[in-house]
């Protein structure tokens, strides 16, 4: 049993480095000196590192659900929620008993299994995605193999889940978000994962804890050699940030849900903690993808400098995660919803020629050695024709300058 | 402008000088912590109408029950009974003044029909109540508020009723001070013709 093993061989149980591992190791560790069978105990360790996944995620849920309130609120001078406990500390709590206590309806018209189904399946498959992400240097909940492969796997089931509850709804305004999400996240799904496929040719391997550990290092002695600090990864990065943004249905990509034109789409007929389900699910599948980009482009739980090797290293990831998601908070209070013909011109005009390009750029840093004279041959490979995209979309698409006849 | 995205940075700029700013730039905020402080009633501002009261709230009620607002308010919320002595007749003052704010739609007409600059539209908008039934029928012990009061909530409003009606009472006054003094002539007039009517009848004769 290599985990207890592992376990056993660490030096120290409170260590900071492990401490998210300790409950699993506490349970494990018990149950050895009970004497219980080793498949218990293997069962029992994942079932608690399953359970502190989905504890601090369910957490993090919580509190990002007021921190988003409050930063949205100071984006427009205002304080947000500050009522419920000290600084709004218990709105979360406040939000949730609300979600518990209101009626559940379900539309007399709407296929009242897959109307139930459809907020259970999307909370489960990001949590299934959270699963495979290495947090720490000690600390993958399921190191697997194909770790990337079953995120995206995963990942593409929350479409089908709020396809489902579109459909299932049995009225218009969530079918009509339900074909946007489709369309939407299929088309913003391709790029995402050609992004992934740059990362995967460089590293050579499918597996989350060992991409990390492959950008670990510095360049120069203090740029970190991680995925981003790269010509191809650059490009990769902000387009898989970009198709992140599109894949958690979140602002300016919010068409789903689209609150102000069809009335949160596919959550419509959705009600009291069903409704509170889907937001979870959404949220959990923000974190899966923003802890995915951490993991592919910013070098996961890598320290950012020499030096600073002494701090827990799932402090790096979450803090990295933290920032990401900072990041959608502030494009959220900047930028209006697109439209979704936009939308879609954007993700198969630009995107993808740009995330395409991204590949042989890939190859080209794989095989010339990774130095100077990748940074010339891949810097041009990929600038030029995203100058060239840019003219040539600037002068087809660009919407035409208005003239106001009256207004001025 | 040339530069493809510097729109966006720049619109992101404004929103994170709106999240730095707004920790420590106490006029950037733009709400008002309600229940704790409250924002300034515009003078302009009006809803229910209130009762004007000028020294005592039983005696100095400038209303004289004449229900002429009564009569004229739109969807009739206003229920009024003339008080009136052991004889029947009119003591000049509501008995019963009553406002449904249920009903009331805040139009104002009652204020501007009333001839007795006694109805005038309030500023208080903090009515909420969970009795829906009694807890709206507002009666004279709270409709009826001090001209004090009138004066705090719309100054330019209450300032010209307040000049109007010391005009129209010194006019009175004097009115009445010459019909005393018009009466006192009249009479002095009249006993000076009477003293001198004699003294004619006497030469008359």
């Amino acid at each position: 049993m290599n985990l207890i093993a592992a376990a056993t061989a660490e030096p120290s149980l409170f260590s900071p480095e492990w401490l998210p591992r300790l409950p699993q190791r506490l349970v494990e560790l018990i149950l050895n000196n009970l004497g219980a069978p080793e498949w218990l105990v293997s069962i029992a360790g994942f079932l608690v590192a399953a359970s502190t996944v989905v504890g601090v995620f369910l957490g993090a849920f919580a509190l990002l659900s007021l921190i988003e309130r409050k930063t949205l609120a100071r984006a427009q001078n205002r304080l947000g929620p500050n009522r419920a406990g000290w600084f709004g500390i218990l709105q979360p709590v406040a939000d949730g008993i609300k979600m518990l206590t209101k009626e559940d309806i379900v539309p007399a018209k709407s296929e009242w299994l897959l109307h139930l189904a459809a907020p259970i399946l999307i909370v489960v498959p990001s949590i299934l995605a959270l699963g495979v992400i290495p947090y720490g240097e000690h600390w993958t909940p399921v190191p697997l193999e194909l770790g990337l492969l079953f995120f995206f796997a995963v990942g593409s089931m929350t479409e089908l889940s709020i396809f489902m509850a579109g459909w299932a709804s049995g009225s218009k305004f969530p079918m009509l978000g339900a074909m946007r999400a489709i369309s939407q996240m299929v088309s913003y799904e391709l790029p995402l994962m050609i992004c992934a496929l740059g990362v995967i040719m460089v590293s050579g391997t499918l597996s989350l804890p060992r991409i990390v550990e492959l950008q670990g290092g510095f360049q120069l002695g203090f740029i970190p050699a991680w995925n981003l600090f790269t010509p191809w990864g650059l490009v990769a990065g902000l387009l898989f940030y970009i198709c992140s943004i599109a894949e958690a249905n979140r602002c300016p990509f919010d068409l789903p849900e689209g609150e102000s034109e069809i009335v949160a789409g596919h959550m419509t007929e959705y009600s009291g903690f069903k409704y509170a389900l889907f937001f979870m699910g959404e949220y959990l599948g923000l974190f899966a993808i923003a802890g995915l980009g951490v993991t592919l482009f910013l070098g996961g739980w890598q320290a950012p400098l020499p030096g600073l090797g002494f701090v827990p290293t799932w402090i790096w990831f979450f803090g990295k995660l933290a920032l990401v998601i900072f990041s959608y908070l502030w494009i959220r209070a900047t930028f209006p919803r697109v439209r979704i013909d936009q939308l879609m011109r954007f993700a198969w005009l630009c995107m993808i020629p740009m995330t395409l390009l991204t590949l042989p750029a890939a190859a080209i840093w794989h095989f010339t050695g990774r130095g100077f004279v990748s940074w010339v041959v891949t810097v041009p490979l990929l600038l030029v024709p995203w100058v060239i995209l840019t003219v040539i979309y600037n002068k087809r698409l660009a919407p035409a300058r208005r003239t106001y006849r009256f207004a001025e | 402008m040339s530069v493809p995205g510097w729109g966006l940075l720049q619109g992101l700029a404004v929103t994170g000088r709106n999240m730095v700013e707004s920790v420590y730039k106490k006029e950037r905020m733009t709400t008002v912590q309600y229940p704790e402080e409250r924002a300034p009633i515009s003078p302009n501002f009006r809803n229910f109408p209130f009762l004007v009261y000028d020294n005592d709230p039983e005696s100095g009620l400038r209303c004289t029950a004449c229900s002429i607002c009564e009569k004229e308010c739109p969807p009739q919320c206003i229920y009024i009974v003339l008080d009136r002595d052991e004889n029947g007749k009119s003591l000049k003052r509501p008995k019963v003044f009553d406002i449904d704010l249920s009903v009331c739609m805040n139009c104002g007409i009652c204020s501007e029909v009333c001839p007795f600059d006694s109805i005038y539209m309030d500023g208080e908008y903090e009515l909420s109540t969970d009795d829906r039934f009694g807890g709206l029928l507002f009666g004279l012990d709270r409709l009826a508020k001090s001209a004090e009061y009138h004066m705090k909530l719309r100054p330019e409003q209450a300032t010209e009723v307040r000049d109007r009606r010391k005009a129209d009472e010194e006019k009175k006054a004097a009115a009445a001070a010459a019909k005393l003094a018009k009466a006192k002539a009249d009479a002095e007039a009249k006993k000076a013709a009477a003293e001198a009517k004699p003294e004619e009848k006497g030469e008359g004769e």
